[in-house]
């Protein structure tokens, strides 16, 4: 491990910024997709479905054959990058928009019924009532798309955008092993990580349901 | 505080894809008065309760608030300035579980924009004439605290921002025999000291004697018996007599 930290350190952690890049900033885009239209979802329940039904099938291709059919789209195509960001968003989008759909509609109707009782506009009723109860279903669902992030990151060295895969396909591609590691090793690090990270913020937030 | 008075005018209400839970029921709530309304659940009870504040709509006819058309509210503003005006008190669950005592009973202050100090005095005051001690529970939160306790808070919240009519849907349905006793008691005192129009559901006749000036029995979709408390022992209603019959059969036990 010293020798491969030796060898490949300097190289390791600017691959590790830019797989921080590549996942944070496609986090960042998912959530503000998702987290509003997860809430509108709430209010226009009969749209759920096949909105969540998209983001589901977007889920279901195969990460390496959506880099693939992405690069020829114009625009997108033209920066390795911005196609992985894109598409990582396209793969976080599923766990944010459904568990904030899920959150909200999970409080429970008497809670709803009081807060409605009580004159609540609707935007008090999402911001005092609904948001801060579904919080860490909410945050659940950040932390397991984060971890898919991650994951399919290194995939997108595939394309050419960076990040940790690059050290792993070189591995795999020269039969080293050590390289391979080199890539792998602080990907599922991160993933630990962020899992954990996360993981502490959602207990913080779990509201005690009597 | 102005009294209000509540008009029900030939309600009925049949849910979507169900069966009819009211059929043209009238009564007129004189303001400043307790109205117990008893009935088997499913009797329509609460439906009858929630279409004073508009929660539930009725399928036809009318809800008057202070001479007022509920049933033709249709703006949120509407609906917003009727419902500040009316308290809400249930069960133990309505406590926002995420919210300490002090905002829970503020709550309706701090929807409205008022400044925390105000929302804090507001909640002292309340909570204490709740019977309980603020600085000690103010930074609770409801599942550290009693049935009576969390009871309490909710009658409070539903005060706090002094509602000419208070609608309360079992509010001591929850509690054990002795605490309900004291919490009845209470909430008598507060009542007298300041009239409300009080619109109460219970399932328990002893606190509808206790509690109202007029008692209604609700049955096959509309009021079988109304009463006041005197009327109740005396009378032949086969439906009231159901009940004091049930009342005795659990006191000879």
């Amino acid at each position: 491990m010293m020798v491969i930290l030796q060898r490949y350190g300097w190289e390791i952690a600017r691959l590790m910024f830019e797989h921080l890049w590549l996942t944070v900033s496609a986090m960042l885009l998912a959530v503000l997709i998702g987290l509003p239209v997860g809430i509108i979802l709430t209010r226009r329940p009969r749209w759920a479905k096949p909105v969540i039904g998209v983001a589901n099938v977007i889920q279901t291709v195969p990460s390496l054959a959506l880099f693939g059919l992405l690069l020829p789209v114009p625009w997108l195509g033209e920066n390795a990058a911005r196609l992985a960001i894109l598409a990582l968003t396209g793969y976080a989008l599923l766990p944010i928009l459904r568990n904030t759909y899920v959150g909200i509609e999970s409080v429970s109707p008497e809670l709803i019924s009081v807060a409605d009782a009580m004159g609540m506009t609707d935007w008090q009723r999402l911001r005092k009532v609904e948001l801060p109860i579904a919080a860490s279903v909410i945050l659940a669902g950040i932390r397991t798309a984060t971890v898919v992030c991650v994951g399919v990151a290194t995939i997108a060295a595939a394309i050419g955008a960076g990040g940790l895969g690059e050290l792993i396909f070189r591995g795999v591609a020269s039969v080293d092993n050590g390289l391979v590691l080199a890539g792998a090793v602080p990907a599922a690090l991160l993933a630990l990580a962020a899992d954990a990270g996360l993981g502490w913020i959602e207990k913080k937030l779990a509201v005690h349901q009597p | 505080m102005p009294t209000r008075g509540v008009e029900f005018a030939k309600v009925s209400y049949t849910p979507e894809g169900g069966h009819l839970v009211l059929r043209d029921v009238s009564l007129s709530l004189a303001a400043g008065t307790v109205t117990a309304l008893l009935g088997r659940s499913g009797s329509g009870k609460t439906t009858l309760l929630r279409m004073v504040n508009a929660l539930v709509r009725p399928t036809s006819g009318d809800v008057r608030v202070d001479g007022r058309s509920v049933s033709t509210m249709r703006t949120p503003e509407e609906l917003i300035t009727l419902r500040r005006g009316i308290g809400y008190a249930i069960q133990e669950t309505g406590l926002f579980p995420h919210m300490t005592v002090e905002r829970n009973a503020a709550l309706s202050l701090e929807i409205e924009g008022r400044p925390p100090t105000e929302r804090e005095h507001r909640a002292r005051e309340v909570i204490a004439q709740v019977g309980l001690d603020f600085d000690q529970i103010r930074g609770r939160f409801p599942w550290q605290l009693s049935g009576g306790q969390k009871q309490r808070v909710g009658l409070a919240r539903a005060l706090a921002l002094d509602p000419p009519v208070l609608l309360m849907d079992e509010p001591f349905g929850a509690l054990d025999p002795l605490t309900r006793a004291e919490m009845q008691a209470m909430l008598k005192k507060l009542l007298k000291a300041t009239p409300r129009t009080v619109l109460l559901v219970t399932h328990d006749l002893n606190e509808a004697l206790y509690l109202a000036d007029r008692i209604l029995i609700l049955a096959d979709g509309g009021v079988v018996a109304d009463l006041s408390p005197d009327e109740i022992t005396a009378s032949e209603n086969p439906h009231v007599k159901d009940y004091v019959s049930a009342v005795n059969q659990m006191v000879r036990r």
